[in-house]
């Protein structure tokens, strides 16, 4: 599904100030796995936040599938899933199953049938014994992968992720990973984990709050590494 | 699960209770909860506290972990029934307390015994004849449920909260209170960009 933010330029400021979080920035983003890198604080949530409508621009227009994602963002967002990088903000029901409940009460009015969905959901997951216990009881990877298994219920076209290995170990880093790289899904992951940035079909090197590099994951990763970390 | 994790969470199981409608259990728990608060006495305060330790024990409420969740309100309970001897006398005191722990148990039996999404299910069709008012059920059941649902995470800040000021050696309520509002409310803030990314209240 293509997603465009448009020639002339997309633009956000801060809402309380002058600041410049995204400076003008063109792009089409077609390919199956795309990931951003930067530094903290470089504008990359941001720009990862415009293709959800959490962020409308100041400037420009943001296209998923020929929509406007601020003037149709309800449409937009039945197509674009987001994950955040803190699970526990994400996890507003009791018990797993609840929580999964949640996000297909806009598509499954039955109530008998939306439970089974979410049932057969969590079990697709690795979550099934977990049904009925309390969201705040599982580990932090379990989390992410609950919050996850919420987001793809409802079998979005896209799925952004805003760092969602930050919080995990290593184990749990690599299976949240794996997961992400393998959906079916377009797939569009602000990382700082470098190992899953090279296994992305295309990787934009975030600064400054603009989009310094823009290509091959190899070659973006070398990038960020020698030009913008200033670590070898 | 840990204490606080016990408020609001549904467990599922075959009582009485959990196979009553939603709808039933929350007509009877505004009823029970305006009773209690109407009634005045002693032995009516007796008679509705051991309502609910029945209610709680038909719905089979894990009475270890309901102490360890339960403590804190009990706690709170003891301090405004105290308040209660000074100014109304012991009997009014006992009452007060004796209300509060009925309203806590039936409100934490029918929360054990009834899904969230029942509820929200339950108050959508009830709240449906306001649309013409102005009213969206579906805002409405989200917000309730949120509150139900937020409930183990805000305790659950509170604690992180509580053990950052004593890993910090500060021990004043002051220390405590104004992190532990400021993390409410950016987590408030969080769930709100959650929910907007999810789609949720978009209809």
């Amino acid at each position: 599904m293509p997603i465009v933010l448009d020639g002339a330029g997309v633009t956000v400021e801060a809402p309380d100030g002058p600041r410049v979080l995204l400076e003008p920035t063109s792009l089409e983003l077609a390919e199956r796995r795309v990931g951003i890198i930067g530094p903290n604080g470089s504008g990359k949530s941001t720009l990862a936040r415009l293709l959800n409508g959490l962020v409308l621009p100041t400037t420009g227009r943001v296209l998923v599938d020929g929509l406007d994602v601020a003037r149709q963002g309800r449409e937009v967002r039945r197509r674009v899933g987001f994950c955040f990088t803190d699970p526990a903000a994400q996890l507003v029901m009791p018990t797993c199953v609840e929580d999964v409940e949640l996000s297909l009460r806009r598509t499954e009015k039955d109530a008998r049938r939306r439970r089974e969905r979410a049932l057969e959901v969590l079990g697709r997951h690795g979550l099934a014994e977990h049904a009925d216990v309390t969201v705040h009881a599982l580990s932090g990877g379990q989390k992410q992968l609950l919050a996850l298994a919420g987001v793809l219920a409802v079998e979005p076209s896209v799925l952004v992720a805003d760092e969602p290995t930050t919080l995990l170990d290593l184990a749990n880093t690599r299976r949240i990973g794996d997961l992400l790289l393998g959906l079916p899904q377009q797939l569009v992951l602000v990382t700082h984990d470098l190992d899953l940035a090279r296994r992305c079909d295309r990787v934009l090197v975030v600064a400054d709050a603009g989009v310094r590099f823009d290509g091959p994951a190899a070659d973006a990763v070398e990038f960020y590494v020698s030009s913008v970390a200033g670590v070898r | 699960m840990s204490g606080p994790l016990l408020v609001g969470v549904h467990r599922p199981g075959s009582s009485v209770l959990h196979r009553l409608p939603a709808g039933v259990k929350l007509v009877a728990l505004a009823a029970f909860s305006l009773v209690v608060v109407l009634t005045r006495g002693l032995p009516a305060a007796a008679l509705g506290a051991a309502v609910a330790v029945a209610l709680a024990g038909v719905a089979r409420l894990p009475w270890r972990p309901l102490w360890r969740a339960g403590r804190g309100l009990l706690l709170a309970a003891v301090v405004v029934a105290g308040l209660q001897w000074w100014v109304d006398g012991p009997a009014r005191a006992v009452e007060t307390l004796l209300d509060l722990v009925a309203l806590a148990l039936a409100a934490l039996a029918v929360s054990a015994t009834t899904p969230v999404n029942a509820l929200l299910d339950t108050l959508v069709r009830a709240l449906r004849p306001l649309r013409r008012l102005g009213v969206d059920p579906d805002r409405v059941a989200l917000a309730f449920g949120l509150a139900v649902g937020g409930l183990p995470g805000t305790l659950a800040l509170a604690v992180e909260t509580r053990d950052a000021a004593r890993a910090r050696g500060l021990r004043t309520p002051r220390a405590y209170l104004t992190p532990f509002v400021i993390r409410v409310v950016a987590r408030a803030h969080e769930t709100g960009d959650a929910l907007h990314a999810r789609g949720i209240g978009d209809d």
